[in-house]
Formats: structure tokens, C-alpha cells, sequence
């Protein structure tokens, strides 16, 4: 039995086998072979053995993001079968008489090299796929051949370090925790697992022997215990019954209107990232979606996403919650988010960099794709628009500028949209909650960002570790912003709303409601306990 | 031998997705298919070499086709061309 100590992430308790996700390189070593012949055939083994490995991957991929996102394995399948690759593979095994898995790796670097030299974005991005193809058959020549994104029990994931693409390319079935080494609390990795429901922690340096071990993740104490003994096993055992218990008794709470005592209706909502999370929100009697998070459609593909792909998931999202309200908030992306695709360029500081509307209002063709896909599917629910990242009265009014350009389009193209789609913005930096009340005058309503304002207000970088001991949400600034924005909404007419994590954050639950917060939007899994709150206050 | 010009109008230009579907049209044929962009060639069965000349929307590309069939080649890689990039 060992165990270790890190930060809980992530309540709950779990039980399982550990797998390793090692992002690490694998050491290539150069061995020279005398049956050239053979080795040559070992590596079409490997080949072959690849290549249905992705079909595996493609058709989970179609499944689960569609079969436009699902392409790049084909692709992948097919540049396995590239003459020039396979030519320089053969070539560098028969005239330097070396092992495959130094044939691999060689030409993978020198290809994949190629693509990094290349100008276009596009084309320098697919430099990721021949070193991802190649290390995939280097991992089957070594015998190291696990494949992370397939697995076929539910297992502990320990890695290193997890990033948002990542943590979503998971098959959620088949994930009991997290335990990473690097990440913040406030991480979206962190905030991934606990929507996700899960078990977290972060801090804890990983040892590769343990992979296959069974474990306990108490994400309660943040501590992972590698081959627990019969006692500990007990213990976890019972916690999480508890957790079960607990559970069940928050389920009579489905049904009932969150309600305060004083007889103040809350809007108790739901934050999603993506299509499959309205389930998890129905399930727990979420009563609308209060944070869409559309950034998730970006990580996904290996492009900016389609407007017809954009449509598609609005309007699945706002069918699927049958007429209750879908709020949508625009891409943000930068900041620890980052897609291959779109080079935001290296910042010192991209916190406070370009990101969100910011990339929006420079890049307008991106941001009136994804108005265009918002609004056609306003004609299939109950949708509304906020704006992230907003610092000015010019920044909304830009905004409302193009989204009106978008209603004339489709108006001209006969295409049917609602007219009055709520528009709101994203309270989450101070210079927005200070001029809130002009704000307000502007859109129909607020939703506090709580885990960027905290970050902007005490000036603590929220991925940085070292600070989570000092980074506190509750301080009396952060609350007294949150008070203001509240009033100052009222005054100019807008509904206040809460999405970040304080919104899940019981013992602040009735502060809020003095506050006259209006609404609460929370991970799925956290809905009826704030409902349970609610109702008690 | 047979050659013809065309215009890439693609968004992304020959991306990896429609260049994997020219690999598979080429590869079906018995005529010997060069494509020319950007001052390099690249022969239409290799994916990688196609993806590696780079070409984007707006671009010119020159498509030779050799072969006992190249008339009836040519005719379908022009149109895949139309149709997909």
C-alpha cells in the first residue's frame, strides 16, 4: 500500500484500475538489425495493426462528434499508406540495417518537419498528425501499445498534465477520476471533472509502474492510495454509499420549484459544453442552460467548426430542452484554451490577452458564423446570446451591430429566426461590473463569470498552483462586485445571473439570495443541492 | 498526354480530407497522374506529397494525365476538381 497526498479537485470517492496517460515521448532506441526483410515485415504488422486501431477510432469519433469531426482518422489511416512514407520507412531499415521502431520515428520527424516548415496554418497543423500516426505505430512495435482513448473498463486516468481537448476526447462511461500532477483548481480541466461529476486531484507526481494498479481516489482528502488494503477498501466502500444516499435524497428534489422561503422564484439552470451534457441537465431537473459553453465545438475539430455544424448542435441543444432557455455563450477562446488551427500567437499573459470577443470583433467572419448558426436555431427553442470578456459599452454595442448585419442576412435569405433573442453579456472583469449599470441599459441580461472576475479582481493568474492557497473567491472584493452588478442590473432593467463556480457554491447560496440574484446557473451534477439551498432560504 | 488547369476554390485549399479522396480516385486509374502548384509537382497517389505543395484557395493548379485511358482519366479527375475542390 502507498499513498499520496495532492489538492481535491473533485468530490466523491472512487474506486478502480490506474491507466497511465503519457503524453511523454517515448525514447526511440537505434538497434541494428540482420534480417532486414523481417524487420520490414514487423513494421507492416504494426502498420496494419494501426490502421484499425483508427477505423476503431473513426467510428467512436462519428458517434460522438460527428462524422465531419470524425474525417482526420480516415485521413490519418490513409497517410499510413503514403508511398513516400512507407519509401523512407523501407529505405532507412535496409540501407542503415536498424530496427522499425527507428524507421518510424526517423521518418515521422523528417515529414512531420516538412508540414512545420510549411507557411499556411492548415498545412503547418498537419505536422501534429504524422508525429501522432507515427508515434502510434512506434507505440505497437515497443509493445507499449496503449492506445489511451480506447479503453475497455473504467479506469483512474493519471497523467502528467490534462488539457481541455483531452480531457474531453475521454469516453465519460469509462472514466471513474482524475489525478494529475500539474493543473489548478480553477483549471478548466479541474472545472471539466466536476462537471463530469468526478473525483479529482491535482499535485500528485505519477510513478509509470502504477498503471494497471488498482487505486482509491478520495477526492474529499485529495488522496490516492495505490493497492489499498481491505480496510481502506471498507472505508471507500462506505463513503461512497453515503455519497449514493445523499444523492438519492437530493433526487425527491426533482420536480419541485426552486423556490426561495420569502417566495422569490430562481432560475435554476444548468452550464453545459456540448450536445451530450442536456441529458445530464434534464436528468438532474436543470430548468434551462444558463452557460453553453460553445468554445467545445472549436476543440474538437481540427478546424473552426462549420456553420451547419454550429446549427446542428444550437438546435439539437435547444430541441432536446424542449422550450426551456438555452443560453449560448459566443467563443472564448485563448487563454489556456487553444486550438491547433488558429495560431492565437505567444502571449506573456494570455489572460489577459486575445481571447474571446476580443478574437470576435477582429475577426468578424469568425463571429458571424456563429451568430448565423445561434440564430437559425432560435426557431427551434428557446436560445439567447452572451456575449464573454466584455470591458466597455463599445464592445456590446459592436456586438449588437453585427448581430443586427446577421438578422438582415438571413432575413434576406428567407431564413426563419427568432426576432427577440435574449442578448446578454458576461459580467467577468471588474471594468464591466464598475460601468454595470450602463451596461445594463444595453442588454436584456447578466451572468457573472465568478472564476475570471475572482482571477481579475484579486490578480491572481488562475492556473497558477502556487497562488490556490491565497486565491480566494469569497473575498469580500469579489463578493462586493457581485453585490453591485446585482443592483446595478436591476436598475438598468436586466435579469443577474450567476454561472461561474461560486454559483454551485452552497454556503454562499442564501448571500446570493440576498444579493436578489435572479438567476443560478450550475454544473448539472450540482443543481439540486443548490435547490435543496434554495428552498431552505 | 492530357492537361488542364484549375482554380482551387476551396476554403482551406487542397486539405487533407479531399487530397486523401484524390489519392483514392488516382490510385484506381491506370494513367500516371502529376499535379503542378506553387512550382513543385506532386504525383496524385501520394497523400503526403500532395498535402506538402501547400495549395490554397485561389491557387492555380496544372493536372497532367498520362496514360493508355487518359482521355477518360482526365475527364473524371476534372471533374472531382469541380466537385470537391
Amino acid at each position: 500500500m502507498q499513498q499520496f497526498t495532492g489538492k481535491g479537485i473533485g468530490k466523491g470517492v472512487a474506486i478502480g484500475k490506474i491507466k497511465i496517460f503519457d503524453k511523454s515521448e517515448e525514447k526511440v532506441r537505434r538497434v541494428s538489425v540482420e534480417d532486414t526483410a523481417a524487420e520490414f515485415a514487423r513494421f507492416e504488422e504494426a502498420k496494419a495493426k494501426a490502421i484499425e486501431q483508427l477505423g476503431v477510432l473513426y467510428e467512436k469519433a462519428c458517434v460522438e462528434v460527428g462524422e465531419e469531426n470524425a474525417a482526420i482518422f480516415e485521413v490519418h489511416q490513409m497517410m499510413l499508406d503514403d508511398d513516400d512514407y512507407l519509401d523512407s520507412i523501407k529505405n532507412i531499415i535496409e540501407e542503415q540495417k536498424v530496427n522499425a521502431e527507428y524507421a518510424v520515428a526517423t521518418t515521422g520527424d523528417n515529414f512531420s518537419e516538412m508540414f512545420a516548415n510549411m507557411e499556411d496554418e492548415y498545412f503547418k497543423a498537419r505536422s501534429a498528425d504524422v508525429k501522432d500516426i507515427s508515434e502510434r505505430v512506434v507505440r505497437i512495435l515497443s509493445g507499449s501499445d496503449g492506445d489511451s482513448s480506447s479503453m475497455d473498463e473504467p479506469v483512474i486516468i493519471v497523467a502528467q498534465d490534462l488539457a481541455p481537448s483531452e480531457t474531453v476526447q475521454f469516453d465519460k462511461s469509462k472514466l471513474l477520476a482524475f489525478v494529475t500532477h500539474l493543473g489548478s483548481s480553477n483549471s478548466h480541466t479541474a472545472i471539466l471533472a466536476r462537471m463530469m461529476n468526478l473525483p479529482a486531484i491535482i499535485g500528485i507526481e505519477f510513478d509509470k509502474a502504477w498503471d494497471g494498479k488498482k487505486a482509491i481516489v478520495d477526492g474529499y482528502k485529495g488522496t490516492l492510495t495505490i493497492d489499498p488494503d481491505d480496510e481502506q477498501l471498507k472505508e471507500a466502500l462506505l463513503i461512497r454509499e453515503k455519497d449514493k444516499e445523499k444523492a438519492k435524497l437530493l433526487r425527491t428534489l426533482k420536480g419541485k420549484p426552486s423556490v426561495t422561503k420569502s417566495g422569490k422564484k430562481i432560475k435554476l439552470y444548468a452550464n453545459i459544453k456540448g450536445v451530450n451534457d442536456t441529458a445530464s441537465a434534464l436528468d438532474n431537473d436543470a430548468e434551462g442552460v444558463g452557460l453553453f459553453r460553445s468554445e467545445f465545438l472549436y476543440l474538437e475539430g481540427d478546424d473552426f467548426p462549420s456553420e451547419e455544424t454550429q446549427f446542428s448542435a444550437y438546435k439539437t441543444v435547444a430541441e432536446n430542452m424542449g422550450g426551456k432557455q438555452v443560453v449560448i455563450r459566443t467563443l472564448d477562446l485563448g487563454a489556456d484554451k487553444q486550438v491547433s488551427y488558429f495560431d492565437l500567437g505567444q502571449e506573456d499573459n494570455p489572460a489577459m490577452g486575445y481571447r474571446a470577443i476580443r478574437i470576435c470583433l477582429t475577426r468578424p467572419e469568425i463571429f458571424k458564423t456563429q451568430l448565423r448558426a445561434i440564430y437559425r436555431a432560435s426557431a427551434f427553442g428557446n436560445v439567447a446570446i452572451m456575449f464573454p470578456m466584455i470591458i466597455s459599452l463599445d464592445e456590446v454595442l459592436q456586438c449588437k451591430k453585427i448581430v443586427e448585419e446577421v438578422k438582415a442576412e438571413l432575413k434576406a435569405e428567407g431564413i426563419p429566426f427568432k426576432e427577440d433573442v435574449e442578448l446578454g453579456i458576461m459580467i467577468e472583469t471588474p471594468a464591466a461590473a464598475v460601468i454595470s449599470e450602463t451596461l445594463a441599459h444595453e442588454v436584456d441580461f447578466f451572468s457573472i463569470g465568478t472564476n475570471d472576475l475572482t482571477q481579475y479582481t484579486l490578480a491572481i493568474d488562475r492556473q497558477n498552483a502556487k497562488l490556490d492557497n491565497i486565491n480566494d473567491s469569497h473575498h469580500p472584493a469579489v463578493l462586493e462586485l457581485i453585490r453591485m452588478t446585482i443592483e446595478n442590473g436591476h436598475k438598468g432593467g436586466a435579469w443577474v445571473g450567476i454561472c461561474g463556480e461560486l454559483a454551485a457554491d452552497t454556503t454562499l447560496t442564501k448571500t446570493f439570495i440576498e444579493y436578489g440574484v435572479d438567476e443560478l446557473s450550475v454544473s448539472p451534477g450540482f443543481v439540486l443541492s443548490v435547490r435543496n439551498e434554495i428552498i431552505n432560504n | 498526354m492530357k492537361t488542364f488547369d484549375y482554380v482551387i476554390t476551396d476554403e482551406v485549399g487542397i486539405h487533407a480530407r479531399p487530397a486523401g479522396i484524390l489519392v483514392k480516385e488516382a490510385k484506381g486509374m491506370s494513367s500516371k497522374i502529376t499535379i503542378e502548384a506553387n512550382g513543385k509537382s506532386a504525383e496524385a497517389t501520394k497523400l503526403m506529397a500532395i498535402m506538402s505543395l501547400g495549395v490554397k484557395k485561389g491557387a492555380t493548379v496544372t493536372v497532367k494525365v498520362e496514360g493508355p485511358d487518359e482521355d477518360a482519366d482526365a475527364e473524371k479527375i476534372e471533374n472531382f476538381f469541380k466537385e470537391n475542390l
